[in-house]
């Protein structure tokens, strides 16, 4: 019953403030889509958000709403389609929107958005069991030229970051990203108990599912896609061993389409002054998210890039008909 | 004798007043989410973790334990009082339960529940103390073929368990898998049978289909059969508490479901539904009372109950030993575990002893707590009975209707609730048994995905399915159960021309 209830507070509050209240940013009352269920990554970074923007007294009140389904698929249409040239909404998305929305042939794109900027991002790992014959990543790379099939990957959802991840490291090698044999499991979880009970060659994720088993000794790290080592962190970097590849699995926030751009100043300034916040770093610290700020033209940039890198290679491995 | 030092501290640390109020929360919270279709523990678990940032990791961790145990219990009275499984783990309980709850036994039907979840609670609980780390190796050895196989089982023994004949119950089965197909495929990212409609993309909810099967589906049933004979519901009859021979009935059965419930719940991919179907089945094969199933029998609450309880526990192994999440509200106490920095996984138990041995004594407590809490207040549900009958089917639409549109908010989701409570009245009013439907929409796409998986680990060899020991006896089990009914028929009537 609960969204119910702060759904219909928020809606009463909303409209009784839009009536009353001037646009100063420490007045501002912002709703912010988590287009995922409770929980995930994009809701943990919508309530993040939330309460560091409170706590830093930036804005008077956030409220977080849910719209779960395919992706993001679901969520972005609403957002498009609903809060065109609202200035008081954001929504929260990422690295593995872009391709689901590619797979799912959805008519909403990311092109129609309104950038704000990135917030935070996840460096990738690839993990082999404990007593696998293969040491670093160019094992592993010779393992995937001598045959690519007998190399199972294991990995979150089809298309997803790590998918995306295990083709850029076959076309990086010289294999034939085509022809990966990614399997892909149902959240971390799973796809980690099959690497240990040793089902697969090989697994993919993001640092923080695996770092309790690769501290333990249970998985071996072979690389990870950061451009220089993590501090603190002893495993290589992949770049460093002659594979150039560099990924990251990010998160960022973006407002309507048909906003003014007064109004798209007034967004990126509350973000930034919430990055530079103690309350947000807090929680980055806390939760063992990496600060990857990016606003602006750099972010937009950035997401153009980003969008056509990950479209191209969901078509290299058929995932997205040309 | 180490564990048993460890447990006794993690006592000490769980009857803590403060954590014992935390319990205490968490068992009631997860009792009232349980009864609401549509919110489950794991949303329930999810909106509480900005709340409970700024409480100690143990307390917090404690209380969402009691969710879990709580939601367990709580989803099973309202399967048993209006037929309305509170979620998917409920459903084998239902089948029978509600029947004796129209009989005027849902006293008992509720008490051997309570009493059965405890039992098997407290039982998978000292599982998970003792036989965590043993278990959690097997588990981890559970393969793509292994699953499959296992799926296969359930598969077998629900079509031939549900329903008047076979036929039907295979008719039903299809119904769901054909139902699991819809949305994007878990393998190739691509959409299936969602004809451009966006909702359908992550295919059809569980919760839907089974309020609007078993709780819609029944109320239009039981409007159309209102100017016919009008079904009696009786309130109670005899004994409102277990009579010895419920007693007697129940014990082994909630036995049974905790051998299934523990270590099926503690594989990565096992689940809470597939050992309720098992112990349905299996307490269906071994009754005494044969003529009840279908009608009320108490074995056919005991296992079941037992076994979902015990299969809560037994998610909690691979999460504390190795950091995996199993389910649902598994995966959310995990996200619990991450924002206080810890790190399940096999450090855990070597880095916070305190807070893992304090968390598996206060499920011990959670589980007292919940029979205290439950047994009382049977006498007050089953009053809920006594409600007449127009009133209350229609406080259950209203109830199944907004359980579902708070867990979704979307008029698709509404549209199809509505449609599969009419598919629901049609299958009632031709016979076709219901259950099967939805052990397909959960089971279909997981066997898939395991047997395309295991395909494509074995580079499309089939014999993979039979070089994995497990997956070759499991295959076996399943092949003897589709025989064995008619083979023992055959028997029958060979010893009855003998006579």
């Amino acid at each position: 019953m609960m969204p119910f209830h702060t759904r219909l507070f928020g809606a009463v509050v909303a409209l009784t403030l839009a009536a009353t209240a001037p646009a100063l940013s420490q007045q501002l009352e912002l709703k912010i889509m988590a287009p995922a269920a409770p929980g995930g990554g994009w809701d943990q970074t919508a309530r993040a958000m939330q309460q560091a923007l409170v706590a830093a007294k930036i804005a008077r009140s956030i409220q977080v709403t849910n719209v779960a389904g395919a992706g993001g698929s679901v969520g972005i249409a609403q957002f498009v389609n609903g809060a065109k040239g609202d200035g008081n909404q954001m929504m929260v998305n990422g690295f593995v929107m872009v391709g689901a929305l590619a797979m799912n042939k959805s008519p909403v794109t990311l092109e129609q958005v309104t950038p704000i900027a990135r917030l935070t991002e996840e460096i990738q790992v690839i993990v082999v069991p404990a007593n696998s014959p293969l040491k670093t990543a160019q094992d592993l790379a010779a393992a995937v030229k001598a045959d690519i099939a007998k190399v199972t990957f294991a990995g979150g959802s089809a298309g997803g970051v790590d998918h995306v991840m295990a083709a850029l490291f076959a076309g990086t090698i010289g294999a034939d990203a085509k022809k990966i044999n990614y399997i892909p499991f149902s959240g971390g979880g799973e796809s980690l108990a099959a690497i240990l009970g040793g089902k697969v060659t090989a697994g993919i994720s993001g640092m923080s599912e695996y770092e309790g088993q690769i501290k333990s000794g249970k998985l071996r790290a072979l690389g990870v896609t950061s451009e220089k080592r993590i501090p603190g962190v002893d495993i290589p970097t992949f770049k460093e061993q002659g594979i150039d590849l560099v990924l990251a699995n990010w998160r960022s926030v973006v407002a309507p389409p048909g906003i003014t751009p007064e109004q798209r100043k007034t967004l990126s300034d509350a973000v930034e002054k919430m990055v530079k916040s103690d309350a947000w770093k807090d929680i980055l610290k806390q939760k063992g998210w990496d600060d990857a700020y990016l606003s602006g033209d750099a972010f937009a940039d950035f997401l153009k890039k980003e969008t056509i890198r990950v479209t191209d290679v969901l078509k290299s491995v058929g995932l997205v008909k040309s | 004798m180490e564990t048993f030092a460890a447990l006794a501290h993690g006592m000490a640390v769980a009857v803590q007043p403060m954590n014992l109020l935390y319990a205490l929360i968490g068992v009631f919270l997860g009792t009232a989410v349980g009864v609401l279709p549509g919110i489950g523990p794991a949303l329930t678990v999810a909106l509480l973790l900005p709340v409970t940032y700024k409480l100690d990791p143990g307390g917090s961790l404690i209380m969402f334990a009691g969710i879990y145990y709580g939601g367990m219990y709580g989803g099973s009275t309202t399967a048993i009082l209006i037929n309305t499984p509170g979620e998917s783990a409920s459903m084998a309980t239902a089948l029978e339960g509600n029947k004796m709850a129209k009989a005027g036994r849902g006293g008992p039907a509720l008490a051997t529940s309570a009493i059965g979840s405890f039992v098997a609670g407290t039982i998978a609980t000292i599982g998970l103390a003792f036989l965590a780390p043993w278990l959690v190796d097997f588990a981890v050895r559970f393969g793509p073929e292994d699953y499959f196989a296992l799926m296969c089982v359930a598969f077998v023994t629900v079509s031939a368990t549900f329903g008047d004949s076979p036929i039907r119950g295979l008719t039903s089965l299809f119904v769901g898998l054909t139902l699991g197909l819809i949305g994007i495929d878990k393998l190739t990212g691509q959409a299936r049978l969602a004809f451009g409609i966006p909702e359908l993309l992550d295919g059809v909810e569980v919760t839907t289909l089974a309020v609007g099967l078993f709780a819609l589906g029944e109320a239009l049933y039981v409007a159309s059969r209102r100017h016919h004979a009008e079904e009696k519901i009786e309130p109670v009859r005899g004994s409102l508490w277990m009579t010895k021979e419920d007693w007697k009935r129940s014990w082994k059965p909630w036995l049974r479901g905790t051998m299934f419930g523990f270590p099926i719940g503690a594989l990565p991919a096992g689940g809470a539904e597939i050992p309720t179907f098992l112990s349905y089945s299996t307490e269906k094969r071994l009754t005494k009372h044969p003529e009840e199933f279908g009608k009320g029998a108490i074995e056919g609450v005991a296992g079941p109950e037992a076994a979902n309880n015990a299969s809560a526990a037994g998610t909690l192994v691979p999460l504390l030993t190795l950091g995996l999440p199993t389910s649902a509200t598994a995966a959310m106490m995990l996200a619990g575990f991450q924002q206080y920095g810890l790190n399940p996984g096999p450090l855990l138990f070597a880095e916070r002893p305190d807070l893992v041995w304090g968390l598996i004594a206060s499920l011990f407590i959670a589980n007292v707590m919940l029979l205290v809490l439950n047994l009382p207040l049977v006498g007050l549900w089953v009053k809920l009975l006594a409600i007449p009958q127009p009133w209350l089917y229609a406080g259950i639409l209203v109830f199944a209707t907004m359980g579902t549109i708070a867990a979704k908010p979307s008029v698709v989701e509404l549209s199809m609730l509505a449609g599969f409570g009419v598919l629901g009245f049609l299958m009632r009013r031709f016979d076709f048994p219901i259950a099967p439907v939805v052990v397909g929409l959960i089971l279909g796409p997981i066997a898939e995905s395991q047997l395309r998986r295991a395909l494509a680990i074995s580079l499309g060899d089939p014999l993979v399915l039979l070089q994995s020991s497990m997956s070759a006896t499991l295959l076996g089990i399943a092949l003897i159960a589709l025989l064995a009914p008619f083979v023992l028929k055959g028997l029958g009537r060979f010893k009855a021309s003998e006579d």
